[in-house]
């Protein structure tokens, strides 16, 4: 008897890697992508073993397209990434469809890699482009179990590790498992240091026309703690001039941009990590100058605000999460991906940041936004990519609240008839191509 | 905010036609149960009784009444519903609303529109108006202009760019539309379409052919809250129907880029709508552009929502039920997870694939080529993990002869050596047999390079295809190992293909599997992608490591459903499998329900305890019943119910049994007794039961001296029929001799029946027999005589116009052949009364066609009681008395409805073979205004004055002289062709004209009908073996009265009630719920359960 078991299965289809999780379960499959230990700059080769292997977290992301994106989004660095869709690769990699400058998560896990994919823009396939940059893969994983596993034990670490020979020994999967359970924890690691790269943030906007082009007088810093190019579109396609900064800038580095407005960006890891950049936020909302904090930059604020942050049982990651903005009723569907929230009830009062979105599956803060200040977070992406471009109008009501200075709070309170009316008169996303 | 309606009234479909199928009884079911949750008093119409949304206890009111005006003002003023609900019943409940409103009834009763505001009904319907709106928000649509002439024609292409297509105005399907790729090609073609419409006019419109086909599902609430639940992509890019596409959800070649691109145009196109509810929108993407266009817009519950929503999940239609009555997207449960919300966008981690079920198995000659006019009857979704498996189960759940994705027609390998001519022209131009010719094509070596250029089909999903065949080649020529069987079957082969591949039998192959212990594991369909613990009991197959669908505690009972729908096997056959789980789950017992449909209530994973979505074919349903066996082995799995599932599911009772399957109710013995000719007929000798004279043949050679034995004519047939599938009157040794040579060449197996056809009035029963009774509900008779097939014959409750000895002679039969076969449950029984004699010519051991009608006019609920008859409970303890149920004093008429219109080429003659796609009902207290109703209906009523075309044939004219006098009678002038006309004149008629023959000039028969004079038409014919001209030119009389949308009456029976009708009365009825014309509660003639 063969069985129906993982192991078995693995034999069956005569699998050459496998992913060994803390907790001794062990998922088969075939490698793709870089599986020469020398081209990953973190891989940590065991001197004289003859398996390759890459540790992390272990997360899941239930989009249906954009598994470019996904790939170089620097807020997975440290990070190995399950995409539940099952079908991946189709349409290859296309030139302007990545986030940042290259893929950044350890190791990506499929069900079903394209052999032939097939698009008019496509330049490679994502084997190809995960190979280029060290970056392996494992197909052919029952990514449904996987998925299930982690939502019932939380996120997990593990190794991904090349098998060979005809059959995985006990001792070899053993060892496996004990490395799983010597990786560190993200919390543990400077993850943004690895991605911050203020030089390499502006995305070419050639896909993109300025849709309008009413803030051009305006001039916006960023913090980059690992941003996503759609973030610099969505600013430079409404005419906003932006400036880049290193996430360890000190207030007059930003003060020095002469910006009016700035943006603490996405990125990797633990937010308790980020007191340095936490303060600096509380140095500008002291001299009032306009806020906007995005998924880990949300976080920043929150414990900018006095507020506390942790961890969530297995993240969010997809673009299918629904949030309330509580200052309109309305419920906009958003693109995410953290593993940390800011934690209800922890932002005192008095700091004058109020919840302001909410998760609708799990009542988990989705933003923040100050009652007097012109400062408000989102822990979603406004961005997208992958996922829903109708949270756009948070670039807005950030660049209207920069023009204009209201609250944070009055910035995101326009009713959501005008809102509607606003996604009318203009494209909802900004997204339009030429 | 407007005040929440307190009553509502919602409009059903009407009778299944092709484009309009069983996907609005699962809305408007679904919509009736919300609304009724949120406590608002619910009201239905439909005209169509084989529905689950016309059982009394879907909504507070059920009228089962013709969807006209009339009749819907009648039901609003008697119920003075403040809402209206118009978005579930498809264009037919749309339609109709707006013509409510514009007739100003709505006002008059303060009922308002709930929704979708009328002004958009307006915009999705007006071309010109929907254009414009479009374009004032920013989005494209195709250019387009109405030209006149080949010279304006030329000068809007110029403006438009070629390549441009040409459609004329007003023709049937687009008949003689076609493309402009070049300006000599388009003068030609618009040459064509200027002639062949009737206002002399053709649309000019920018050419999408070859451009990726995607739609959007998009809901919106009162509050302006937006959700996407699903997009799908047509693997057959633009230029085929989307009704008639193999469709994938989610997209498979999208980005993401140009999934939100769409997807947020999708969004705004809804608001600028103002819809709420749902909306189906349609776009044409350039697959070497971001360039898209938007197609068409639906704003309301469409085919399309159907499939999404079994595709997600997502119960699109539920979800715009509550929204229309005023509740937010966040405050609706999503009843899959039951912790989150409808205001989320469902995750799928699997691969959902859409084939639709075409009738060119029961029309040969009809046109196979597929286009914008749909053409298909139903559909089937199949899901796995990959593309390639959701397709290769797909195909296998078409159910067409178990024809997988290897069958080849035999003139593509009988082909001069290396000539793919015929496999290319059908990749070229689509037709129902494209997806096979890729395949072949493939098999041939050509490349997905090649195939895409003809196809226009995305080389993504030709790879897929050439995966299946690179597998196939490795199957027949390597041997089996546990690697090469575990690859066969994660791309979804069969082990049938398997074993055909690698030179096994099936059931090697499953020993094999078995072996290797190589079995499915079943996953969950729960929204979210396994983001949250679902509690949806809704599972597929798929060959990988983890099973979520551990045996059901307590075990059950496995219903076979009835796959897509199909001429001869319609909703009728969900309806059943669905009264089935219900009762069962009163019984306490779990239900199981497998079926491959997505238009159905029954895959409504509310249903039932569980629902497998799988191909109903032997292997699946063994190894679901594996999978619910606490053992895995057939021992420990629960029984199957057979009897509710058409012949789709009888079918397998066979194999099922053989593979120690338990089936419930009557037994294989039983099922073969009735199915088989020789066993039949001695068991009906030993009986004492008459049946026409005839015998099974196999050869030529046996057929001519039996059909001399007894007679002609003969009535031929196939064993083993579905729909009455190639069944034919034969009148001479000849045409026998070509039917009988057809046949044999198709099976072997099967033999021939041959019958003395017997001219007289044909009754039906359905009927529930627990071993010691047998409950007959009631008899119906039919309008049309003996040789119409039952399905497309008029039915009346209660049978009019019999002895009260032929009554009883009718109980007496049914009574010793339910018990005579040993049947234990469900079964029907077709007599003809032939001179005085009754004659059994058919049992069916499972429900049939009948059973809704039939239970819905006695209040017998026949699936309920026959279900629990199979569970053990004898119909004594369920307290119901044997024989005959007193009959309720009301009439009621089933009358069938076709699709002709929909099918180009298509005879519409009634003969054995059936041909219609739907039923309505009329029902009233005396027969004529239910007939009437019935007639109306079903569209087949004639104006009470007009004119009428006459072409009898020569055998039916003395029959036809007293219609004629009535029609006369009644003021109707009459046209006649010329042998008839000479009749009619006999009779000291006059005629207004005499039509000449197609080939004598003009005018003739067909433009007679084409210019609109007359309003109906009578046509009889003695059958395909009539003289050849005279055949030739009642086709065309047929086709044109098709395409004129007029009534063509090819019986003489069906004419005749016509004439009575108008001439009978006021043309008074009543509009009642279907419940208020019984004359006694069904509960009162139920003894005490005789158990003690």
């Amino acid at each position: 008897m063969i069985g129906n078991s993982s192991e078995a299965m693995a034999l069956l289809s005569g699998a050459d890697a496998c992913l060994a999780f803390e907790d001794g379960r062990v998922f088969y499959g075939h490698a793709f992508g870089a599986w020469n230990p020398d081209q990953h700059p973190l891989d940590v080769n065991e001197g004289g073993d003859r398996h390759a292997f890459v540790q992390g977290e272990v997360v899941f992301n239930t989009s249906m397209a954009g598994y470019q994106e996904i790939a170089t989004d620097p807020s997975y660095r440290g990070q190995m990434v399950v995409l539940t869709y099952p079908q991946i690769g189709n349409y290859g990699i296309q030139g302007e469809a990545s986030e940042s400058t290259c893929p950044w998560l350890t190791a990506l896990i499929v069900r079903d890699l394209a052999r032939a994919p097939n698009h008019w823009l496509m330049t490679e396939d994502l084997s190809h482009f995960l190979s280029e940059a060290g970056i392996p893969g494992i197909h052919g994983v029952d990514t449904r179990a996987l998925t299930r596993h982690l939502r019932a034990h939380g996120t997990l670490r593990a190794v991904l590790g090349r098998l060979d020979g005809d059959q995985p020994t006990a001792e070899q999967v053993g060892r496996l498992v004990s490395l799983a359970r010597a990786v560190p924890a993200l919390s543990d690691q400077n993850l943004v240091a690895d991605v911050s790269n203020p030089a390499g943030a502006y995305a070419p906007t050639e896909r993109w026309v300025e849709t309008v082009a009413r803030y051009s007088s305006t001039r916006i810093a960023v913090i980059d703690c690992g941003i996503k190019h759609n973030i610099a579109r969505s600013l430079t396609a409404r005419g906003a001039e932006t400036r880049f900064l290193s996430w360890t800038s000190g207030i007059d580095e930003v003060m020095a941009t002469e910006a009016q407005g700035v943006i603490f960006s996405n990125g990797p890891g633990d937010p308790a990590r980020m007191h340095q950049v936490a303060q600096l936020a509380s140095q500008l909302l002291d001299r009032e100058v306009p806020l906007l904090g995005i998924c880990l930059g949300h976080q920043v604020l929150g414990l900018a605000a006095g507020g506390s942050t942790s961890r969530l049982g297995y993240g969010h990651h997809g673009g299918n999460h629904p949030v309330q903005d509580v200052t309109t009723g309305r419920v906009h569907i958003t693109t995410q991906n953290h593993e940390f929230q800011v934690d209800r009830g922890s932002i005192p009062d008095s700091s004058g940041f109020g919840v302001s979105m909410v998760h609708l599956n799990d009542s988990s803060v989705e933003g923040l936004a100050h009652r007097s200040l012109p400062a408000f977070s989102v822990q979603f992406h406004p961005e997208g990519c992958p996922g829903p471009q109708d949270n756009q109008y948070i670039f807005e009501r950030f660049l209207d609240m920069v023009d204009r200075p209201v609250s944070g709070w009055e910035a995101l309170e326009r009713s959501p008839a005008s809102a509607a009316q606003a996604d009318l008169s203009e494209p909802p996303h900004g997204l339009i191509q030429a | 905010m407007t005040p929440r309606p307190n009553k509502v009234l919602v409009i059903g479909s009407g009778p299944i036609v092709i484009g309009q199928a069983a996907e609005f009884d699962y809305a408007g079911t679904q919509a009736c149960k919300a609304l009724r949750e949120e406590g608002i008093y619910t009201i239905l119409v439909n005209s169509n009784p084989a529905t689950i949304m016309t059982d009394a206890d879907v909504a507070d009111a059920v009228y089962i009444e013709p969807l006209v005006v009339d009749v819907i003002e009648r039901i609003i003023a008697r119920e003075r519903p403040d809402g209206l609900l118009p978005t579930l019943g498809g264009q037919t409940g749309l339609n109709l609303a707006v013509e409510l409103a514009e007739a100003g009834i709505l006002d008059r009763y303060g009922t308002r529109l709930l929704g979708t505001p009328l002004s958009t009904l307006r915009q999705a319907e007006d071309r010109e108006l929907f254009k414009n709106l479009l374009l004032s928000i920013g989005e494209p649509v195709p250019e387009s202009a109405v030209a006149h002439t080949v010279e304006q024609a030329v000068i809007v292409a110029r403006q438009i760019g070629y390549p441009v297509v040409i459609r004329p105005s007003f023709t049937l399907g687009g008949t003689g539309g076609g493309f402009g790729r070049t300006e000599t090609e388009l003068r030609a073609t618009a040459g064509t379409g200027i002639t062949l419409s009737p206002i002399s006019q053709v649309l000019v419109e920018r050419s999408l052919v070859g451009w990726k086909e995607v739609e959007y599902e998009v809901v919106r609430d009162g509050a302006d809250n937006c959700v996407t639940v699903c997009n799908m992509e047509n693997f057959d890019p633009m230029g085929v129907h989307t009704g008639d596409s193999i469709v994938v959800a989610p997209s498979q070649t999208l980005s993401d880029y140009e999934y939100q691109m769409l997807r947020s145009a999708a969004i705004k196109i809804i608001r600028a709508l103002g819809v709420e509810g749902g909306c189906n929108i349609q776009f044409a993407l350039d697959p070497a552009s971001h360039q898209y266009f938007v197609i068409e817009v639906n704003p309301r519950v469409s085919r399309s929502s159907a499939l999404a929503s079994k595709a997600t999940g997502y119960p699109i239609a539920r979800v715009a039920a509550k929204i229309a009555v005023g509740l937010t997207l966040y405050e609706i449960p999503n009843a899959v997870t039951e912790r989150t919300t409808a205001a989320f966008e469902p995750a799928l981690d699997y691969v959902v694939v859409k084939i639709p079920r075409w009738p060119f198995d029961k029309f040969a000659s009809g046109e196979r080529t597929i286009n914008t006019q749909m053409k298909s009857t139903g559909e089937v979704m199949a899901i796995d993990r990959s593309f390639e498996a959701a397709l290769q189960k797909a195909v296998r759940s078409l159910e067409i002869g178990g024809r997988s994705l290897q069958w080849e027609d035999r003139s593509w390998a009988q082909a001069a050596a290396g000539s793919t001519a015929l496999i290319t022209g059908l990749i070229e131009e689509p037709n129902d047999l494209r997806l096979w010719a890729i395949a072949a094509a493939s098999r041939r070596g050509m490349g997905t390079a090649r195939i895409a250029k003809m196809s226009g089909i995305d080389e993504f999903f030709l790879s897929k295809i050439e995966d299946i065949v690179t597998m196939e080649r490795e199957l027949l020529s390597k041997p089996l190992t546990p690697a090469l069987l575990y690859g066969a079957k994660r791309m979804g082969f069969s082990d049938e293909q398997i074993g055909t591949l690698s030179d096994k039998l099936p059931e090697q192959v499953r020993a094999q599997r078995a072996d290797w212990n190589i079995r499915p594991t079943y996953k969950m369909v729960d929204t979210c992608a396994a983001e949250f613990a679902a509690v949806t009991p809704y599972f597929y197959s798929s060959y990988d490591t983890e099973n979520e669908a551990e045996p059901l505690v307590g075990g059950g009972a496995l219903v076979v459903g009835s796959g897509p729908i199909r001429i001869g096997q319609g909703i009728e056959f969900d309806y059943c499998s669905v009264h089935s789980a219900l009762a069962l789950r009163e019984a306490q017992v779990n239900s199981i329900m497998v079926n491959s449909n997505p238009e159905t209530v029954s895959t409504d994973f509310d249903l039932s305890s569980r629902l497998y979505f799988e191909p109903l074919d032997e292997e699946s349903i063994r190894n679901i019943l594996e999978n619910e066996s606490k053992t895995g082995s057939m021992d420990e799995a629960p029984p199957v119910i057979l009897q509710f599932g058409g012949q789709t599911a009888i079918n397998l009772a066979e194999p099922l049994y053989h593979s120690g399957a338990r089936i419930l109710g009557s037994g294989l013995r039983a099922i073969d007794l009735a199915e088989d000719r020789q066993l039949f007929e001695a068991l009906l000798t030993k009986l004492g039961l008459s049946q026409p004279p005839g015998a099974a043949v196999r050869t030529v050679e046996e057929a001519l001296p039996t059909a001399d034995r007894i007679g002609y004519p003969v009535l031929v047939r196939p064993s083993y029929v579905l729909g009455g599938r190639a069944m034919e009157i034969v009148h001479s040794p000849a045409d026998l001799v070509r039917y009988v040579t057809a046949a044999t060449q198709l099976s072997l197996i099967h033999p021939v029946l041959i019958d003395k056809y017997l001219a007289g009035k044909e009754i039906e029963v359905d009927a529930v027999c627990d071993g010691e009774r047998v409950l007959i509900p009631g008899v119906m008779a039919h309008v049309e005589r003996a040789g119409v097939h039952s399905g497309d014959s008029m039915a009346v409750y209660p049978a009019m116009g019999l002895e009260p000895r032929d009554i009883q002679a009718v109980i007496d039969y049914t009574e010793k052949i339910g018990l005579g076969l040993g049947l234990q449950g469900i079964f029907n029984v077709q007599y003809v009364l032939f001179e005085g004699q009754l004659y059994v010519i058919e049992v069916n051991p499972r429900a049939s066609r009948t059973v809704p009608f039939i239970s819905k006019v006695t209040g017998v609920p026949l699936v309920t009681v026959a279900t629990r008859v199979m569970l053990g409970e004898s119909l004594a303890d369920q307290g119901y008395p044997g024989g005959l149920w007193p009959t309720q004093n009301l009439v009621a008429v089933k009358a069938p409805v076709f699709s002709m219109a929909k099918l180009p080429r298509v005879d519409s003659y009634l003969g054995p073979e059936m041909k219609s796609t739907g039923e309505v009902m009329g029902i009233d207290r005396t027969y004529r205004p239910a007939m009437m109703k019935a007639l109306i209906a079903a569209s087949l009523m004639l104006p009470p004055q007009g004119a009428l075309l006459f072409s009898v044939a020569d055998a039916d004219k003395t029959e036809a002289i007293p219609i004629i006098r009535a029609f006369a009678g009644l003021g109707y002038r009459l046209y006649a062709t010329e042998g008839t006309a000479a009749l009619i004149e006999a009779l000291g008629v006059p005629v207004v004209m005499s039509t000449k023959k197609l080939d004598e000039g003009h005018p003739n028969v067909v433009d007679v009908i084409n210019e609109g004079l007359v309003q109906g038409v009578v046509n009889t014919m003695v059958g395909p073996s009539a003289r050849r001209d005279q055949f030739r030119d009642g086709f065309e009389i047929r086709r044109a009265a098709t395409e004129k949308r007029i009534p063509c009456f090819t019986s003489l029976d069906t004419a005749r009630v016509v004439a009575e009708c108008l001439a009978s009365g006021d043309g008074s009825y009543e509009v009642l719920p279907v419940t208020s014309y019984w004359s006694f509660d069904p509960r009162s003639v139920m003894s005490t359960p005789e158990r003690s």
